[in-house]
């Protein structure tokens, strides 16, 4: 398995690399939308060190998941913040760990149920194996390979760690 | 098909009412009663509308969870409010749903009843919301539908109500927070209700410090000071210093006989008056899971008033409704599976 940096040097490098997107891309004001619970942590973060104007939106994509008939109903699902309207927006969606792309096609998914946005940038602080969609991040802190079975978990939201088991 | 019971009181439908609830795994498969369920399932439920209530919140009202799933209305005796936020969650949770009213005699259709039931059984249905005249009707219908089905009961006869007692738990909750230190007082028609039946156990199982019950000699159930409340005959004496005050509605079609004397004196008795109301504790919320008969049981001025949380009761009653929807839907198959990433 490959050492993986520190969150606070992930995000150093989240924001510098978003910014330079940003620019490249010519977009100002975007939306930021954090997917809870570990993306939501990292959006504020990333929206306070880029001074975004909008205020941040968040996520609960429980509701939108693949595998609810599997899985159940989780009973403490987060309000999702979105505002009224996407229409037009240039939406960055962050998210901690990216892996099958499953929660990223649910958020989306949610997102769209609210409109149609202009764009949607994807910002991940870590990029693990084990993709099962054709889904990939604009931004990323780090790749990691890590083994099917292995499980990597950003806890927090002070101080913001890594878990893996 | 059910036996009408001799008193309200007598087991209604058996002792394995509360069993055929919950599948192997201990998960609701129907919601028939509250009688049976432990706290732990009435707190999830509470939970998981509280999540709900924020989706009913949001600008869009609607989640993906259930597409797919057919779910039928099926309503034996008239409602509007419970059979349209049944309707309404099912909607806002991406199901589809059918609306079959059948008005019947308070005489047993056990055969036409099942056949009914096989014919919707063989349109591939997911779910039945039954309410019925008839005592036990739902969970006669729950013991007789395919495997995969599943059935919730709203309300059957005089047994129970069990989606509208856990919206008054969730007003309650919201509005007061811990079950422990509350007194609930249950005002009117008692021997009538579904409704005061299963907000008795939900309040029982969910340890209210003291619930009362306040009526007309009448209109109390014999037996009802064993189900754990305590029995008062005066308004006022019975509603010191409560929390919470449920009226009941009077209901005018179940009376068999004279068992008041006219409207009238039952209002000059028992109606809840703003001038009465200062028994209660100053910040007491008053509940009527409706429809409210004003000048009856409730003065227009209480009922419209600031402690009234009568229209709250209804927009939790969406939320309510799709949480235990979701969560009878929403178990994983008894069979193993695959692996779920």
């Amino acid at each position: 398995m490959d050492d993986i940096a520190k969150p606070d040097q992930l995000l150093e490098i989240l924001a510098d690399d978003l910014k330079k997107l940003l620019t490249e891309r010519s977009i100002d004001n975007p939306l930021m939308v954090g997917i809870h619970t570990g993306g939501a942590w990292i959006a504020e973060i990333l929206h306070r060190k880029l001074g975004l104007e909008q205020p941040l939106a968040t996520l609960d994509i429980s509701f939108y998941r693949d595998d609810f008939s599997r899985i159940g109903m989780n009973p403490k699902v987060k309000p999702s913040r979105l505002p009224p309207q996407v229409e037009d927006k240039h939406i960055i969606l962050v998210d901690d760990v990216l892996q099958t792309g499953r929660t990223i096609r649910a958020a989306m998914n949610e997102i769209f149920d609210y409109g149609r946005p202009a764009s949607i940038t994807l910002v991940c602080l870590v990029d693990r194996s084990g993709r099962e969609l054709p889904i990939q991040a604009d931004v990323i802190g780090q790749h990691l390979n890590l083994e099917p079975g292995q499980h990597i978990k950003l806890s927090g939201p002070d101080p913001l760690e890594f878990v893996i088991t | 098909m059910v036996n009408k019971p001799a008193r309200p009181t007598d087991s209604l439908i058996g002792n394995d009412s509360w069993n055929i609830q919950l599948d192997t795994k201990g998960r609701l498969k129907h919601f028939l009663t509250i009688e049976g369920l432990g706290s732990e399932i009435l707190t999830n439920i509470l939970d998981t509308a509280e999540s709900f209530a924020n989706v009913n919140e949001q600008s869009v009202k609607k989640v993906p969870i259930l597409r797919g799933k057919t779910i039928v209305n099926l309503f034996f005796e008239a409602s509007t409010r419970t059979r349209t936020t049944f309707e309404l969650a099912a909607k806002r949770l991406s199901a589809d749903i059918l609306n079959i009213n059948i008005s019947t005699s308070a005489t047993s259709k056990g055969e036409t009843l099942l056949d009914t039931l096989q014919n919707l059984q063989a349109m591939l249905c997911d779910m039945f919301i039954v309410r019925h005249s008839d005592s036990g009707a739902a969970h006669f219908i729950a013991s007789h539908v395919a495997p995969h089905i599943s059935v919730i009961n709203a309300g059957d006869g005089r047994h129970a109500h069990p989606t509208q007692a856990m919206l008054d738990m969730f007003t309650i909750r919201r509005n007061k927070g811990d079950f422990g230190q509350l007194r609930v007082a249950i005002v009117g028609d008692l021997l009538h209700s579904r409704v005061a039946r299963s907000q008795i156990h939900a309040l029982n199982t969910l340890n209210t410090g003291d619930v009362r019950v306040i009526a007309p000699k009448t209109l109390i159930p014999t037996g009802i000071e064993d189900m754990g409340v305590s029995v008062f005959n005066d308004l006022e004496a019975g509603i010191r210093d409560a929390d919470v005050i449920i009226m009941l509605r009077l209901q005018k079609e179940r009376m068999l006989g004279a068992l008041l004397p006219s409207e009238a004196e039952y209002y000059s008795q028992y109606g809840l008056t703003e001038e009465r109301l200062r028994a209660a504790k100053d910040d007491a919320i008053v509940m009527h899971p409706g429809p409210i008969n004003r000048g009856v049981e409730i003065e227009s001025r209480v009922a419209d008033g600031v402690r009234s949380v009568i229209l709250d009761q209804v927009t939790y009653g969406i939320a309510v409704r799709m949480a235990v929807m979701s969560m009878v839907l929403g178990r994983e198959p008894e069979q193993p599976g695959g692996d779920v990433t």
